[in-house]
């Protein structure tokens, strides 16, 4: 991968390069992009500090969406038989309605299936002036009579917030009243730095009102939740298909193609696995403590990983049976993998990628793109924390700012009645010795190159900056970011939404990933940018032909 | 189906919006504001707002969308957003020195009172500001009106801030195109000029939401009103404004401000509204109109009657806003179409007794609803299928469930392209216009004719 690196950018060395971009900012604000703009050096699984989940500078145009988007938009959209309730104006509820792509299969014609739906409160001035508790009450009361669903959800925008609505009592007063679910999240857009923050208090509430709801102990070896898989573009699915394949059963999926009873009975689950760290991490904590399920940081993108992965869940079990099917699983599967990475390798290898996407996503994607022989040249997260980059032996050092105070900790202890540690300390120390590393996660960082440039909540202006210098083939981001980044020529992947592609997960979704790559950065399309004027521009005086 | 849930069974509600047919001030604001050559739209709230509205506007019309945001905390939602105005003003000239920043209000910043002016005044004395720059805003709170209500007030506040009268008037006239794709500004402006007229179109997104690719990234593009017209809008003969409720609350002011007289016209989508804002461009400019514009309007003429067959008595369900909703209602009963279920999230009543008059003579019970919802406007399906659909991408649930043809107008468009380049105002318009139409009926007619009635001359 060095030479991956040093290619073309031999004109500025990464540091140069740091300080060509800190050199335009105004001095304080250099002083603090210069604490998130890192130059990876890898020293024994040791990385540099890189400061992360700190406010977003004003004016500086960055990727970061809110609080109300992590919590409604990404934890508990893709549940399907919920009524998700926005409580403010209609911005918020409009702009989350379907545009996650998170994909959800019912299990038959009449099953709740409120995902194609967009509730709001729609809040007026009168609202704004005289409180909004008296609507609030009379929408849950409208949704319960007109959709009679399990569950209904309410989400607080900026402004309820601010007039003091208590979301809260009006969801325990119209539960008691209905009979069924209903809960609240205080997920103002303006609460902690980031979508980070709508994660956090969305578990917090599943994990309140929710998770343990439901004590029946279901049939089947093996059983697994997989936390922080939301389901884009069918990921899940083709997840559920190799678990089913190895005999693995799936409890609940937090929240790709989730049903509310599934959250349920998660707590009867023996093992978490947890895809995306930034997003979920925090359940997987609370269930140990509260009912002793470990959990496993796996990775089911890249095929590579997946292997890794499914065979790491089998090593957990210990079982023979298991491990010998998950191989039998691996061995059936992977020809197809070979042959399309046979094809399509040479035309990918040496590529380059830069990836600024989410909290988990730009750490497993380079799993793909090593597969296809390409490189990561930079990298960095949208809204992860230190953990994320620098792995969660940092945590005890992570300083909690003012923002994240805000944020609720829910003081979890173990259940009188359902607590069981489903491995004693020894057999996780013993695992851990061997590969399967429980209750950890090692970031980013350590994983990625030396020198390779790693920025937090990158700016449209360095973004700009890291093309100029860098020219890579591929970028990967999100929408706001996809036609700037093409029209300098260099095609940009959504590894939001897919771009409307996927599964990229597991062996399958590889496969998908690899030939969408080599269509992207193979694409004829870039070769056409100029005319064949404007490559010989000298006039000719005469028609040729004369 | 998609939509399992929405039944035939109508019930009032008060409280609850289901599939809203509108979103909230901001985003018509920021749209406006990238009509300005060198502006950089502002959002003064948390960063959600922006990344909501820079995503769905990307998503429309697939170019780069460029804005900033004062990125609100917990802290400054207390205390209020000064300090982060004014270091958002100090970064953006700084780092990316555009011409304009163009502020608007979310509903945090609306409900917290933050004094827009006041705070940019400071800026100033702080010497945050560079000579020569400038700052316009506008107050939209995401509780009152909607996107196009957004528009509108950027729109004004564009006439508020920029434009001047130096008492002396140039041969020109102001034309406000509405809240339309950049391809139908850019068809106003053909339009306009193929009569000889020297025109002021703002705001103007073609050239900037529809631009080229050509391998360079420019954050600032060619298109857009420059600050200089804008400023010499005080001068021109008049203004035409396109659609009232975008494009009315600017040409007003205009005349308040600059004594500049204005006329507010329908957005000029079909035969007659065309028809109207062309006889009224001829009239205040004093200029014949030339045989090129006749042809047009003879083609458009010429499709209604070759196919009128097809359009004759079919019912067609409407999703949008109100001032598109209302041109095209006008031209689908000129071509003896039958609007039957008209829908407009936008708040605001002489919409239903426009479309009640315009609607008059229809031999069906017509369903009409400002302040409406797309759950309501498929229940009305239910009750009386339609022939056709025409809106916004989210109504394709509807078409799906329901096997109605569909054609996509309006906003937003987050599935298909074309909107951004192809333009539907004017006689050309009324031909792209007429040809979707067409499209999604004669489609469906091949697909449902039996094989001994499919015909291969239709
Ligand atoms: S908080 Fe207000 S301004 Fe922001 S997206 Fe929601 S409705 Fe629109
Ligand atoms: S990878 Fe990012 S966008 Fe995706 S769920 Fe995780 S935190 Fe969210």
């Amino acid at each position: 991968m060095e030479e991956i690196l040093s290619q073309d950018n031999s004109c500025l060395a990464p540091e140069e390069l740091k300080q060509e971009i800190l050199h335009k900012y105004p001095v304080k604000i250099a002083r603090k992009r210069a604490k998130q703009i890192i130059i990876n050096k890898v020293n024994d699984n040791d990385v540099p500090e890189i400061q992360a989940n700190v406010r977003t500078i004003p004016g500086i145009i960055s990727q970061r969406g809110c609080c109300y988007a992590g919590c409604k938009g990404v934890v508990l959209g893709p549940t399907r038989d919920i009524i998700n309730l926005t409580h403010g104006p209609i911005g918020c509820g409009f702009y989350s309605w379907l545009t996650r792509r998170n994909q959800t299969m019912p299990k038959n014609e009449k099953d709740h299936n409120f995902m194609t739906y967009c509730f709001s409160t729609d809040m007026q001035e009168e609202q704004i002036i005289f409180g909004g508790e008296k609507k609030l009450k009379a929408a849950i009361q409208e949704a319960y009579d007109i959709f009679k669903p399990k569950a209904i959800a309410i989400f607080s925008t900026c402004p309820v917030g601010l007039i003091g609505d208590d979301v809260h009592s009006v969801a325990r007063e119209m539960k008691a009243k209905l009979g069924i679910n209903i809960f609240a999240f205080s997920c103002e857009g303006y609460k902690g730095v980031s979508q980070s923050a709508g994660h956090h208090i969305a578990n917090n509430g599943i994990f309140t009102h929710v998770i343990g709801k439901d004590d029946t102990i279901r049939e089947g070896d093996y059983k697994i939740n997989l936390l922080g898989e939301y389901n884009i573009g069918g990921d899940a699915f083709e997840i559920e298909r190799l678990f089913e394949k190895c005999g693995i059963t799936l409890i609940s999926t937090f929240s790709g193609n989730s049903s509310i009873d599934q959250f349920a009975n998660a707590h009867t689950a023996d093992l978490n696995l947890i895809m995306c760290h930034r997003s979920i991490n925090y359940v997987g904590d609370m269930m140990e403590k509260k009912y002793g399920i470990p959990w496993l940081k796996i990775n089911f993108i890249g095929a590579e990983a997946t292997a890794k992965s499914l065979r790491k869940i089998a090593q957990y079990y210990g079982d023979e049976k298991l491990i010998d099917k998950v191989e039998s699983v691996i061995t059936e599967e992977m020809p197809f993998v070979e042959k399309a990475i046979n094809e399509i390798k040479p035309k990918t290898s040496g590529k380059r990628a830069m990836l600024f996407v989410g909290g988990s996503r730009a750490h497993h994607y380079q799993e793909l793109f090593k597969e296809l022989g390409m490189g990561t040249i930079s990298a960095g997260y949208e809204f992860a924390h230190r953990d994320d980059y620098e792995g969660r032996k940092v945590l005890p050092n992570i300083v909690v700012d003012a923002d994240s105070r805000n944020i609720e900790e829910l003081n979890i202890l173990p259940d009188e009645t359902r607590y069981r540690p489903r491995k004693n300390e020894e057999t996780i120390e013993e695992l851990k010795v061997h590969g399967v590393p429980i209750k950890d996660y090692e970031g980013m960082m350590p994983t990625m190159d030396e020198n390779s440039m790693i920025i937090d909540d990158i700016s449209q202006y360095e973004t700009e900056k890291l093309i100029e210098f860098y020219k890579p083939d591929i970028f990967c981001a999100g929408i706001k970011e996809k036609y700037i980044v093409q029209k300098f020529g260099i095609p940009m992947k959504q590894l939001h939404s897919y771009d409307y592609g996927g599964p990229y997960a597991g062996f399958k979704g590889a496969v998908n990933f690899y030939k969408e790559i080599d269509r992207m950065v193979n694409s004829k399309v870039w070769k056409y940018l100029k005319a064949p004027w404007q490559i010989k521009t000298e006039l000719v005086a005469k028609y040729v032909w004369e | 189906m998609l939509l399992r849930h929405t039944t035939d069974k109508i019930v009032e509600r008060h409280a609850l919006t289901v599939n809203p047919a509108k979103t909230c001030q901001p985003i018509g604001a920021m749209y406006a504001s990238l009509g300005i050559r060198g502006c950089i739209p502002h959002s003064h709230g948390s960063q959600g707002c922006y990344a909501y509205h820079r995503s769905t506007l990307t998503r429309h019309y697939k170019e780069p969308v460029i804005a900033a945001t004062s990125s609100f905390t917990e802290g400054s939602s207390v205390f209020g957003g000064q300090a982060n105005l004014i270091q958002a003003i100090d970064n953006l000239f700084t780092i990316y020195s555009p011409e304009v920043i163009a502020v608007h209000t979310t509903c945090l910043s609306e409900t917290i009172g933050d004094d827009i002016p006041q705070i940019v005044k400071k800026a100033e004395a702080e010497g945050k500001i560079p000579k020569g720059k400038y700052i316009i805003h506008t107050n939209t709170p995401s509780y009152v009106g909607s996107h196009v209500t957004g528009f509108s007030n950027m729109t004004k506040s564009m006439v508020d801030y920029l434009s001047q009268g130096n008492g002396h008037k140039e041969k020109c006239i102001n034309i406000i195109p509405g809240f339309v794709e950049p391809s139908d500004m850019e068809e106003i402006k053909r339009i306009t000029s193929e009569l000889g007229i020297k025109s002021i179109v703002f705001p103007d997104t073609s050239n900037v939401l529809n631009g080229p690719m050509t391998g360079k990234y420019k954050m600032f593009p060619k298109g857009g009103v420059t600050v200089e017209d804008l400023k010499k809008t005080g001068c021109s003969i008049g203004t035409l404004a396109l659609g009232r409720l975008a494009s009315g609350a600017a040409a007003r002011a205009l005349d308040t401000k600059c004594k500049v007289p204005c006329e507010l016209l329908d957005l000029p989508i079909g035969l007659e509204a065309t028809d109207t804002f062309i006889d009224t461009l001829r009239q205040v400019a004093g200029v014949h109109v030339p045989d090129s514009i006749n042809i047009e309007r003879g083609q458009l003429l010429d499709i209604i009657c070759d196919m009128h067959q097809y359009f004759y008595g079919k019912k067609v369900g409407l999703v949008g806003d109100p001032d598109q909703l209302i041109s095209l209602s006008k031209f689908l009963i000129s071509i003896d179409m039958w609007p039957v279920h008209i829908v407009t999230g936008t708040p605001g009543k002489k919409f239903e007794k426009r479309i009640r008059e315009i609607t008059k003579d229809s031999p069906y019970k017509v369903n009409v609803k400002q302040s409406g919802d797309m759950f309501l406007f498929h229940q009305w399906i239910k009750n009386e299928p339609v022939d056709l659909l025409i809106g916004n991408t989210y109504v394709k649930y509807i078409a799906r469930d329901e096997d109605i043809p569909f054609v996509r107008f309006g906003f937003p468009i987050l599935d298909r392209v074309g909107h951004s380049f192809f333009p539907t105002v004017g006689y050309r318009g009324g031909m792209r216009l007429l040809e979707k139409i067409l499209d999604a009926l004669l489609d469906r007619k091949d697909r449902d004719s039996s094989e001994t009635e499919f015909e291969l001359v239709m």
